[in-house]
């Protein structure tokens, strides 16, 4: 897929990606095949049991080189690291520096929400924010999508004929248009793109 | 391309906040400008929903000329998200760490600052009962809001919770069952008010108020990640100042305090609880 068109004179600053049932594997091959150093900030919220605080994030790491942090509230946000919302904390972009977390109540019966935190992305970083949507059974993510576009920021979601649950892509895309619709391997060429992209930028 | 204007959402921008937050502190005092700017404003999506109003102005008109709605604001605005022994490993550290401490002491003095409805005093409680030190206990549960407190002291919880706090009960790996501590009344879990007759139920807003006590341990636990840094090197300075030397203080499972002025006055306890202990004045 030629993705020279969209990213044409854009510039992004973070990715946020939300994912639910399905999304596991998914999200692991994406984190594994991930280019280092990776230019910018990721963002991710996967629905996970509340009670279980650790294991997931080690889980993750397994096979991922980027570093993955759970982040205490505050936390000063790096290029380079993906950043998991806790067990039973929303996670939000307090700022372009600056993660907040919150225990209000649940969000399309999450907590972390995916909602909760597209929308404090979209509206810290605005049009420079890339945000992908996994395969999922609620319907989690599809306000937030719909923020980040009216904010004019880039729509992933993950080919549906690719999810083992579409609800939550298709609830995405009935909720606001999507800009790509994309295969795992597909966002992982996409991602080493925008990597590349930046950091020619910087240089 | 052509966008429709969207009129499902509402955008609020940083300007109608402060303007919203300056109206409050002119008219009423409360101090809401420095909360984690994050959540605030989807607090305050959530009551423009809530109330079907268009527009922040719409909101600050309505705050300014109705004070009952005002009162009604600040229970919709702040954080009231509680749960008896949430995180059931930070009370096993309490009982193994914190405890034996305070046992040694003829009394000592606890702080439940910004306690919301009342279900981590009661916790609290079962435990130092059952270490048999709650009678020595003199303990101060606050919060900025008047209508929780009422709650709080009513040591009355909905029995929808019932099955989830008995299942953190058994996770702390304590004596006995949740059930010895209360009986079920209107639909209620009636909490034993033995366990809450040492506690003061006080309105106090960490955001304004001044240190009015000193204490031994200090329960402060997912209220400081609603404030932005500033206010909250301001709040761990007051309670820095409401601790003896040597006293502790808790935070939530995911706060910190090490990027804060305070820092270095404290030592850490449990890390990974965040149980951090006073060194120095």
């Amino acid at each position: 897929m030629n993705f020279e068109a969209i990213l044409k004179e854009r510039k992004f600053e973070a990715i946020v990606i939300g994912g639910s049932a399905g999304s596991f594997s998914i999200i692991t091959q994406i984190l594994t095949e991930l280019p280092q150093p990776f230019a910018l900030p990721i963002f991710m919220c996967l629905h996970r049991l509340k009670d279980k605080r650790e294991g997931f994030k080690e889980a993750l790491e397994i096979k991922s080189k980027i570093k993955i942090e759970e982040p205490d509230d505050k936390t000063m946000i790096q290029p380079n690291i993906a950043y998991l919302a806790p067990a039973n904390y929303h996670m939000l972009i307090e700022n372009k520096n600056i993660i907040a977390l919150s225990i209000t109540e649940l969000v399309q019966f999450s907590r972390p929400s995916i909602d909760v935190l597209f929308e404090s992305a979209a509206d810290v970083y605005r049009d420079q924010l890339v945000a992908i949507l996994l395969s999922g059974a609620n319907r989690d993510g599809a306000d937030g999508m719909k923020t980040i576009k009216s904010k004019g920021g880039l729509t992933i979601i993950q080919d549906l004929s690719t999810c083992s649950m579409t609800t939550m892509p298709e609830a995405a895309s009935k909720s606001t248009s999507i800009d790509l619709q994309l295969k795992p391997n597909e966002i992982s060429d996409f991602l080493k793109i925008i990597n590349h992209l930046t950091f020619n930028e910087v240089l | 391309m052509f966008n429709r204007p969207d009129e499902e959402i509402i955008q609020i921008e940083l300007e109608e906040i402060t303007k919203l937050t300056d109206a409050i502190f002119t008219k009423y005092g409360y101090d809401f400008s420095n909360y984690a700017i994050s959540s605030f404003k989807r607090r305050i999506l959530m009551v423009l929903k809530k109330y079907g109003l268009k527009s922040v102005d719409k909101l600050i008109q309505k705050i300014l000329f109705e004070p009952a709605f005002f009162e009604q604001f600040v229970l919709d605005i702040t954080v009231n998200t509680t749960e008896m022994f949430r995180d059931p490993t930070f009370y096993k550290a309490l009982k193994h760490q914190v405890v034996p401490v305070l046992a040694t002491k003829p009394e000592f003095n606890v702080w439940h600052a910004a306690c919301s409805t009342g279900e981590e005093v009661i916790s609290l409680a079962i435990l130092l009962d059952q270490e048999g030190i709650l009678n020595k206990a003199k303990i101060y549960a606050t919060d900025i809001n008047h209508v929780v407190l009422q709650k709080a002291a009513s040591a009355a919880f909905p029995v929808r919770n019932l099955d989830f706090y008995h299942e953190n009960y058994a996770k702390t790996e304590f004596p006995g069952q949740l059930s010895d501590y209360y009986t079920i009344e209107n639909g209620t879990m009636q909490f034993d008010k033995r366990l809450i007759q040492n506690v003061k139920f006080k309105h106090h807003d960490l955001a304004r108020d001044v240190h009015f006590y000193k204490f031994d341990l200090i329960l402060c636990r997912n209220v400081m990640i609603y404030f932005n840094q500033e206010l909250q090197n301001r709040v761990f300075e007051l309670l820095h100042n409401s601790l003896f030397m040597n006293g502790f203080l808790c935070l939530g499972a995911k706060e910190s305090l090490i990027w804060c002025k305070i820092a270095d006055k404290f030592e850490t306890v449990n890390s990974h609880e965040k149980i951090f202990r006073k060194i120095k004045a």
